[in-house]
């Protein structure tokens, strides 16, 4: 008995690696490239930002990124972000405005 | 236990506190605004990455995307509606077996596989205490097959199956799950998301059935603008009609948030929920009022369950 479950274990294995088994795997852009899909753009005045990363909390996309050194700058990833605008919303500093594509 | 980094569980956490790591990849196929997201979002980074989920049909098995990529970064389980609490049952039941005890369960349902099709099965593993994390995302009505009304859709709301507004009020789902007497019931919002993140981990740190009704305005099926999802959101808080507690092994605690709602003259004017939606947009006179004395009978009950807790604290 054990030894069949031994060979049965073994096939899965082999049915895996060779990718018939229909599990999907993770990774961005599931759905494409979602950036085109928008109207409207956010773009952020460094300015006026003072760092409270409420728009990378809010952001429904995880389309706002943290960089620099401390991750306390925030960018917007264009090739993923929908513009639904609840980080211009949402910023208490009005520090993003949305922008009207093309 | 969960064991967090630097994580006190009754501690308020800061924003900067949370983990880098997205658990919701970027380029789903959620509509722009979704609030689903930004909970999928606050869940990967309130239990880091140590969770399985079960999705019964909703818009979440959309949001996946297509074969053979997957916007999620942990396992999930797509199943039939009625099913969910059950599966997830047994997936806990064989983490424990394998060892694995210390990996969360997530449920993760919409508000009509919840309080229509999955009600059974979720009284169920309530009775058994499974343990499990049931979140339901109450997006008030069934917004994957096109708006129609669920029980959870609220009074003198339109759908496309009450064009006249809705003329039963919300099923109290997380009341109903309190009658069950299970460890851990709560309410949260996407708008508050770090209160949301602080509800998960404080659920993940308890064993038993676990329950968190998640508000979550959408834009497409309440008919309002893609950037007011987190204002909509609120504005149901600020008005008294979405209120956050917790009920934690039966004492009842209200969310510090919530707690100048308890004085009438601090709850926001109904109306400025309502102007903004559009499935309110033909609401009356009469159905506003109607709404209003539904706020007022339901903030009755919380101080009564408030004065209950503390008899029970107090006396035996």
């Amino acid at each position: 008995m054990l030894k069949q479950l031994s060979w049965l274990i073994l096939l899965l294995e082999v049915v895996e690696l060779s990718y018939i088994l229909p599990v999907s795997k993770p990774s961005e852009g599931a759905s494409g490239f979602t950036g085109i899909w928008r109207s409207f753009k956010p773009v952020i005045d460094v300015g006026k930002c003072r760092k409270c990363l409420l728009c990378w909390l809010y952001c429904p996309e995880a389309a706002i990124k943290r960089v620099g050194d401390d991750y306390m700058s925030v960018e917007v990833d264009y090739r993923y972000c929908k513009g639904c605008g609840i980080c211009a919303n949402e910023c208490p500093f009005k520090a993003i405005i949305m922008v009207k594509e093309g | 236990m969960g064991g967090f980094k630097g994580g006190g569980l009754n501690m308020s956490i800061s924003i900067r506190s949370l983990t880098l790591n997205e658990y919701l990849l970027p380029g789903n196929a959620s509509c722009p605004g979704c609030p689903a997201s930004i909970g999928l979002r606050m869940l990967g980074k309130a239990l880091e990455g140590r969770y399985v989920l079960v999705i019964p049909a909703c818009c979440s098995t959309i949001i996946e995307g297509p074969y053979p990529k997957s916007s999620y970064g942990v396992p999930v389980l797509n199943i039939a509606f009625a099913a969910s609490p059950s599966a997830a049952a047994g997936i806990k039941a064989g983490f424990e077996v394998l060892g694995k005890g210390d990996i969360h369960v997530v449920v993760w349902a919409g508000d009509g596989g919840t309080a229509d099709i999955g009600m059974a099965s979720l009284s169920g593993a309530a009775e058994r205490n499974d343990d499990i994390i049931y979140i339901c995302y109450d997006n008030e009505a069934y917004m994957n097959t096109g708006i129609q009304r669920s029980s959870a859709t609220p009074y003198a709301a339109w759908t496309t199956t009450t064009i006249t507004g809705k003329s039963e009020h919300k099923k109290n789902l997380p009341m109903i799950m309190a009658a069950h007497k299970i460890p851990y019931v709560a309410t949260a919002s996407v708008a508050y998301p770090l209160d949301f993140v602080v509800k998960v981990r404080k659920a993940a740190s308890i064993r038993g059935m676990k329950y968190i009704h998640l508000h979550s305005p959408c834009p497409t099926g309440w008919r309002f603008p893609s950037d007011k999802t987190v204002e909509v959101g609120r504005l149901a808080v600020q008005t008294g009609l979405w209120p956050l507690y917790e009920i934690d092994h039966g004492v009842f605690k209200l969310s510090d948030i919530c707690k100048p709602l308890l004085d009438k003259r601090n709850r926001k004017p109904i109306e400025e929920y309502i102007k903004i939606q559009g499935r309110f947009s033909r609401i009356s006179k009469e159905q506003l009022a109607e709404l209003e004395r539904y706020v007022e009978s339901l903030w009755n009950e919380i101080a009564l369950m408030i004065e209950k807790s503390k008899m029970s604290e107090g006396g035996c």
